[in-house]
């Protein structure tokens, strides 16, 4: 099967400049790439003039709720969020039900993908502790052989420090690295929102930034001290943007993502008391969100991650404390993104690395596009206008605080092996 | 004004206005006979999800001298303690159509969920730590009923103010009103940034205390964190508690308030909440005045 994606915008930083190009695509790779147009004799053509191509985007932070949860969202509802968004890879958090602390459920979860997915590659990320309970250790060289990509007790930390010396040592022995949410639970029990004047204002229990920022400076030290690599996960503080880029300059094999919505908003959101601003970390302060802006630009934020975490109207229809935290961000990455490049913080180059980066974090091969290799490619129009409708969203969730935002840049095409898994037509 | 949420998006004439019409109220509740047919036919939701003697009463005893038909909710005899969600009772409610829900919750913000699901007025009767905005507006009222005006005037506000609804509303309120709010007590009970409220922080109630015209006690809210907010009743109490010593400090006429429920002898000396410069017993006499004057204003208006 032969596929010509004609008179796009190529843009492939890790390749070189972009130019206006053609690829052409041969059993789900990509055998030919040149610049202007390209004849291709019975291949199916798509016109990208208008368009920009980039690799297939990779979401290295999404809860899938399944198996557990699966009216909230399941694999294949979740790939078609994902597809929808621009993404052509998922990692899924392991706080599922069971948990992913066993080879059962990551063997079902990639069955699940593999034979009723839409084509998108999920990527299992693995318990790090057995039942997520950072108490022992979960069978990680297991997981890995089934699949595992890396391993976290996302929505948790290691709170103990002991443990996460040797869940650092024990996965690096089977090459995974540790992603860590970064929490001081101790700091941050019973908060619903960013300690501010915001919190002082709305009256709410307050989460003060450095239940975020201590936690960060620890593993970035327990980095240093093994001489392993960590991932910080959904960073949203300047003085963890701070922390990371002091322990970057010293060589500390440390990265980190931040998420959308922490560009986006900040913690004033939060007094409409609509609980689809409440997520965790919190929304922060405008320091915090301009410094993470910055970072996104000197490279101390390495990765965008949605944290892509659906919850059912049901569930978040309630009082504010007693609200699940998250929101989806699949379906509302690109054009959040695409919004810093057109305020002038990033290039279309550098939001390009920053959704493909979790290739190169997490050993997964994709992010280039070249001769030889996976035809994973994204087709966005940049100019294109429209408002966030959550009713449209492909995901089973709708818990947005994005819902009627007016926005640039859309995903149009989504390709994964050569195969389109998604399209828009406008 | 449909709803009563807080005092933070109300404006000065609004806040004026609820006082002066509770003036007329307070002259109904010195009657003999204290109903008027005002609210005849309108239905009030007393919803108090969250201990409450004096508000719940105040409420109920307004809406009955305005002849309202009152209904009270309490949370151990509703559907909430058999799995509903609130969201759910208040779909049920509304579907009684009443034409307000006055309510209290422990959680900021409930009162303003329930807004946008319900069709009638909702009345905030205590949010969280957020707001209670009818506490606010009797404590602005007795303030005025004994100084005569609400601007000018040096307030301090003593104890926790963290925890607390009742300090948040009242800075609103006086510093709309053009009055001087400073705030006193331990660093672990001021939240973060409160200054950019228009008010003043000290850790030194003597210096809060200075020249005030009002010196307003809160709770210490012991259920909350306790050892962790300050070490013990003990200790609060050698430095915190309201005694001669300190409201010495205050002008010769200052007042005393506490909006209660009061831990004697630990924010303030028992002699001096029974005692002549204390209007804490003329703020809830007050209280039943302006929470006529609140429904009045947001269920009758139209009909006089
Ligand atoms: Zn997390």
């Amino acid at each position: 099967m032969k596929t010509l994606i004609r008179n796009g915008k190529i843009v492939n930083p890790r390749a070189g400049k972009s130019f206006v190009g053609s690829i052409l695509v041969e059993d789900g790779v990509v055998t030919k790439i040149a610049a202007g147009d390209m004849n291709a004799a019975g291949a199916e053509a798509i016109d990208a003039s208008g368009l920009s191509v980039v690799p297939g985007l990779i979401d290295m932070h999404v809860h899938f709720r399944d198996p557990g949860f699966e009216y909230k969202e399941d694999i294949v509802s979740g790939l078609e969020a994902a597809a929808a968004g621009g993404f052509t890879a998922v990692c899924t958090m392991p706080n599922t039900s069971p948990s992913c602390d066993n080879i059962g459920t990551i063997e079902y979860q990639l069955k699940k993908a593999r034979t009723e997915g839409n084509g998108v590659r999920l990527f299992p990320v693995a318990a790090a502790s057995k039942g997520l309970k950072g108490e022992t250790m979960a069978p990680i060289g297991e997981l890995k052989e089934a699949g595992a990509v890396a391993i976290s007790d996302d929505g948790k930390p290691i709170s103990d420090s002991s443990l996460l010396l040797r869940v650092m040592q024990y996965a690096a022995t089977f090459g995974l690295t540790y992603l860590s949410h970064a929490e001081d639970l101790s700091l941050a029990k019973g908060g619903q929102m960013n300690e501010s004047y915001f919190s002082t204002l709305y009256g709410l229990p307050p989460i003060p930034s450095v239940a975020e920022s201590i936690v960060v400076a620890r593993e970035c030290l327990m980095a240093q001290y093994l001489g392993l690599p960590v991932h910080i996960c959904h960073v949203s503080t300047k003085a963890a943007v701070d922390t990371i880029a002091h322990f970057k300059k010293l060589g500390v094999k440390v990265t980190a993502e931040t998420a959308p919505h922490y560009l986006t908003l900040t913690d004033e959101a939060v007094g409409s008391y609509d609980t689809n601003t409440k997520v965790n970390p919190p929304l922060r302060s405008e320091d915090d969100r301009k410094a993470l802006l910055a970072a996104l630009k000197d490279g101390t934020i390495d990765a965008i991650a949605t944290d892509h975490a659906p919850h059912h109207e049901r569930d978040k229809n309630v009082e504010f404390n007693t609200a699940p935290s998250g929101m989806v961000g699949l379906e509302t990455a690109v054009p959040l993104l695409l919004k810093t490049v057109q305020d002038g913080h990033i290039s279309f180059d550098r939001f390009v690395e920053l959704f493909t980066a979790g290739y190169g974090i997490l050993g997964i091969e994709g992010g280039v596009i070249a001769e030889g290799k996976r035809a994973d490619l994204t087709l966005i129009a940049p100019d294109y206008q429209w408002t966030i409708d959550k009713n449209m969203f492909l995901s089973r969730s709708r818990n947005t605080p994005f819902h009627g935002f007016h926005v640039t840049g859309a995903v149009f095409r989504t390709i994964v092996g050569g195969k389109t898994v998604f399209s828009r037509t406008y | 004004m449909k709803h009563l949420l807080g005092i933070e998006n109300l404006n000065r004439d609004q806040i004026l206005h609820i006082l002066e019409t509770a003036v007329s109220f307070e002259e109904i509740n010195q009657r003999q006979i204290k109903k008027v047919p005002t609210l005849k036919g309108i239905s009030v939701i007393n919803f108090f999800a969250e201990p409450s003697t004096r508000t719940r009463m105040s409420f109920e005893v307004a809406e009955k001298r305005l002849s309202a038909d009152t209904y009270n909710i309490a949370v151990s005899g509703s559907a909430i303690t058999k799995g509903e969600t609130l969201a759910d009772t208040a779909l049920n409610l509304q579907a009684m159509s009443p034409d307000c829900l006055v309510i209290r919750h422990a959680v900021s913000g409930t009162p303003h969920m329930l807004a946008q699901i319900m069709d009638c007025s909702v009345v905030n009767a205590g949010d969280g730590f957020h707001e209670h905005p009818t506490q606010a507006l009797l404590d602005a009222y007795t303030i005025q009923k004994k100084k005569k005006r609400l601007d000018g005037l040096k307030i301090a506000l003593l104890g926790d103010i963290s925890h607390s609804r009742v300090a948040r509303s009242n800075i609103h309120l006086l510093t709309k009103t053009g009055s001087q709010v400073v705030l006193a007590g331990p660093a672990t009970m001021m939240p973060r940034d409160v200054e950019k409220l228009g008010v003043t922080v000290t850790n030194d109630p003597k210096e809060a205390v200075k020249d005030a015209d009002v010196v307003m006690m809160l709770r210490i809210q012991e259920e909350r964190e306790s050892g962790l907010m300050y070490p013990d009743r003990r200790e609060y109490a050698k430095f915190f508690c309201l005694d001669d010593k300190l409201l010495a400090h205050a002008r010769p006429d200052a007042i005393v308030m506490h909006p209660g429920p009061a831990n004697r002898g630990v924010e303030i000396e028992d002699h001096i909440m029974d005692g002549d410069r204390s209007v804490i017993l003329e703020q809830v006499a007050n209280g039943v005045a302006v929470r006529m004057a609140v429904l009045y204003l947001l269920l009758g208006g139209s009909n006089s």
